[in-house]
């Protein structure tokens, strides 16, 4: 019959109608989710994502507007593109959420990360440690004679990147705040 | 007037508010200031149940039968956890329900109190939403909000947990009208170039099907009115979820039955054939899909549904119409009128002419016996003997829960309580007494099986207290029929704890709770007893006994597309293999 030619999968309930939606190819997308700052709405999230589940990559939160009672969550997570679909429709239906953004496709955005790395050793690799900071544009938040703690923001792979560098330089400890991110543009 | 007052009264005083007359509950120590303002006022009836998971089933019964939210309240602890599966029942069948639960004082939360359990955080993945008050200021409001996000948008169970602290101290009551607005606003109506773009779809459809569900019922009596009116208006069949019964008329013209793993064979047959598919209000669930890859493989796919997360969950569709039912209809007529009524009526006629072809199968056909009461002959005489009455039916979990969808017929909605997303046994005796409740009145019939029955059997004694005169027909096969089938079909027929041994003598057992109940066995007699139940002016236990290894038929394998349909027993050999056998 199809008279109307409708395409297979198409439908007005998806934001992107384009994206063959039987693609069985993961995608990695970073939601801003936001959320009324209420007691249990971070294991509502999190107990969506256990209890169906989904992949959360990572998961950062914090209350951005005090008076509105307001949270923002930001969090990367991957899936086939019927997956990633479901999980916004899913947390658009928990009570506390008012907006669920797919920053991924709705135009572009920056995201930002900040890790604090520990490096300990002695003679040429801590300089040599020293020398990448700076080329990192890392910052040195805490030093001894035997150890530095680096403070770095940048993108995932550019802290990454740095990890895989220091590794052999003597990294010890490595915290990762997970991904913020935020829409270019008004 | 001094709207000071202390939480328990603003519990009550809430509830007035919002219309509950009927409150399922059973108290206890978290609970007790509320408890004591029950007993202070008249205009809220309190049904003490037996067992915490009957007065949520009891709610349910209430809300289904009714529209409005059911009510139950709970102590702290072992009441609360004793809530959860009918939570999750409610959850699954979305029927808005109200739990008020009590807590262990604020300034014990988290010292592991007696009875303290962490309420919120126990039923978080069971309700739609839940709150833990821990200031009294808040309460009402609080209560008021539970009332709008279980009934708003797609329905669904909520909870309140109310600390003891909170329902001694005072602070300001805020009535209906003194609170805001809340936020959590679904939307109602759809899209409208979606809905044109159906309204032309209906159009040029040659072989269209109306596959409905509970969403036609949940949304209002309208939306049923709207779907009889869409449906006779363009001659498309109707088939519908076992939750959906009722809606469309078992009368009406257009009706073809319940479909699904035991649906009716015409009813599978038109939905893997059809090339215009509109689901009104249903979920796409595994029970009426079967193999996924095979689901209706040639048709345009619509869906109609308040719920966004629900679209394109199982089954991607065409066009996807996020709204209420009612309303969608309604504008989906509207437009499809004013267009003129067009529909392909030769082609739809040839689509009837197929479809009675499969109708011709007599897919229900059983053989009968003269000595042994066959389970779908005694619901064939249940149908017959009750069809004038306006009848209201709660069913167990099971073969007989099939065999009553498929031979009790639903004129109208709201008079069909099953459970059906999460299958809970025990769930149809509570349920009974609940729309009772709610229809002192009516015929109300539980169609059970025994060992069902059992799970939650405490509840005749509610039944008693309260003088409701609810009909338990138990159809006993000593046997827990639906895994027993299962286990012939699929594992070998090692019968592995599938059957009721030690079972009470039912009479006996009614006598004991103080009401009526009565044995038949010989078909002859099933007859009268079956009108002695109906007659009897009181709660009425009906032990059936019935054939004891009759299979529930037809039934769409698990992992078989719809039209590899078994009509009887000659056709089960080896029906379900390989990957299917893993499913449930």
């Amino acid at each position: 019959m199809n008279a109307l030619n409708i395409q297979q999968g198409a439908s007005s309930h998806s934001a992107y109608d384009l994206r063959d939606p039987n693609s069985q190819v993961e995608e990695r997308h970073t939601l801003a989710v936001l959320v009324e700052n209420e007691p249990g709405v971070l294991a509502r999230v999190i107990g969506l994502f256990s209890g169906r589940g989904y992949n959360i990559d990572s998961l950062t939160v914090a209350e951005v507007d005090h008076t509105g009672h307001q949270s923002r969550i930001t969090m990367v997570t991957s899936g086939t593109p019927a997956v990633i679909e479901q999980i916004k429709a899913q947390l658009g239906r928990i009570v506390p959420v008012h907006e669920v953004h797919d920053l991924t496709v709705e135009g572009a955005s920056v995201e930002r990360e900040l890790g604090l790395f520990k490096v300990c050793g002695q003679g040429d690799k801590r300089v040599e440690a020293l020398r990448i900071a700076e080329i990192f544009r890392a910052n040195v938040v805490d030093s001894t004679l035997e150890s530095f703690v680096f403070e770095l923001v940048g993108t995932p792979s550019k802290l990454d990147a740095f990890a895989d560098l220091m590794r052999p330089l003597g990294l010890k400890e490595l915290a990762r705040t997970g991904v913020a991110a935020i829409a270019r543009g008004v | 007037m001094s709207r000071t007052m202390t939480g328990a009264r603003m519990v009550v005083e809430a509830l007035r508010d919002q219309g509950v007359d009927t409150v399922f509950g059973y108290p206890g120590g978290a609970v007790l200031p509320i408890y004591d303002e029950l007993f202070q006022q008249n205009d809220i009836t309190h049904v003490l149940v037996r067992h915490e998971q009957g007065a949520v089933h009891m709610a349910e019964g209430y809300a289904r039968s009714t529209g409005k939210p059911g009510v139950v309240l709970v102590t702290s602890g072992p009441g609360a956890t004793n809530a959860v599966t009918g939570l999750t029942d409610a959850l699954m069948d979305s029927i808005p329900i109200i739990v008020l639960s009590g807590q262990v004082p604020t300034f014990l939360i988290g010292t592991d109190g007696f009875q303290e359990a962490d309420t919120v955080g126990i039923t978080r993945p069971c309700t739609k939403h839940n709150w833990l008050v821990r200031d009294t200021a808040k309460l009402s409001e609080t209560i008021h909000k539970a009332f709008h996000v279980a009934t708003s948008g797609r329905p669904g169970p909520v909870l309140v947990d109310i600390p003891k602290d909170v329902q001694f101290a005072e602070d300001e009551y805020r009535g209906l009208k003194q609170i805001e607005p809340a936020r959590y606003q679904p939307a109602r109506k759809g899209d409208v170039t979606a809905i044109t773009q159906l309204a032309e779809l209906i159009e040029k459809a040659e072989r269209p099907i109306l596959y409905t569900g509970g969403g036609v019922i949940n949304s209002g009596p309208g939306a049923s009115q709207l779907l009889r009116e869409l449906a006779d208006a363009t001659n498309i069949p109707v088939t519908s979820t076992l939750m959906g019964l009722g809606a469309y008329p078992a009368s009406g013209r257009n009706w073809i039955g319940m479909l699904g793993m035991h649906g009716l064979y015409e009813a599978n047959l038109a939905m893997h054939d059809c090339d215009l598919m509109i689901n009104i209000g249903a979920r796409f669930d595994d029970r009426i899909t079967g193999r996924v890859a095979d689901f209706s493989p040639g048709s345009i796919k619509a869906h109609i549904d308040i719920d966004p997360s629900s679209i394109n969950k199982v089954i991607h569709v065409d066009i996807a119409i996020t709204g209420d039912v009612g309303h969608v209809l309604e504008d989906l007529l509207k437009i499809w009128k004013s267009r003129g009524r067009k529909t392909n009526s030769a082609a739809i006629g040839k689509w009837w002419e197929k479809i009675e072809g499969w109708k011709s199968k007599n897919c229900l056909a059983y053989k009968n016996s003269d000595t042994i009461i066959k389970p779908q002959y005694a619901l064939q005489r249940l149908q017959a003997l009750t069809a004038d009455r306006d009848r209201y039916v709660t069913t167990e979990v099971g073969q007989h829960q099939m065999w009553a969808a498929q031979f009790l017929h639903f004129n109208e909605p709201n008079r069909w309580m099953t459970s059906g997303g999460l299958g809970t046994m025990g769930y149809g005796l509570p349920a009974s007494v609940g729309v009772q409740m709610a229809h002192r009145d009516s015929l109300v019939i539980n169609v059970a099986g025994e060992a069902s029955w059992l799970m939650n059997m405490q509840e005749m004694g509610t039944a008693v207290q309260f003088r409701l005169p609810v009909k338990q027909f138990i159809l006993n096969n000593e046997r827990l029929g639906m895994v027993r089938q299962w286990q012939q079909l699929l594992h070998g027929e090692r019968y592995s704890q599938s059957w009721s041994d030690s079972l009470p003598d039912f009479v006996k057992l009614a006598e004991a709770f103080g009401c009526k109940g009565a044995q038949v066995q010989d078909p002859k007699d099933l007859d009268d007893a079956i009108r002695q139940m109906i007659e009897y002016d009181g709660p009425f236990i009906l032990d059936v006994l019935v054939e004891k290894h009759e299979n529930c038929f037809p039934m769409i394998p698990s992992g078989k597309p719809h039209n590899e349909m078994l009509l009887g027993d000659a056709s089960t050999e080896g029906a379900i293999q390989g990957a299917g056998a893993a499913l449930v």
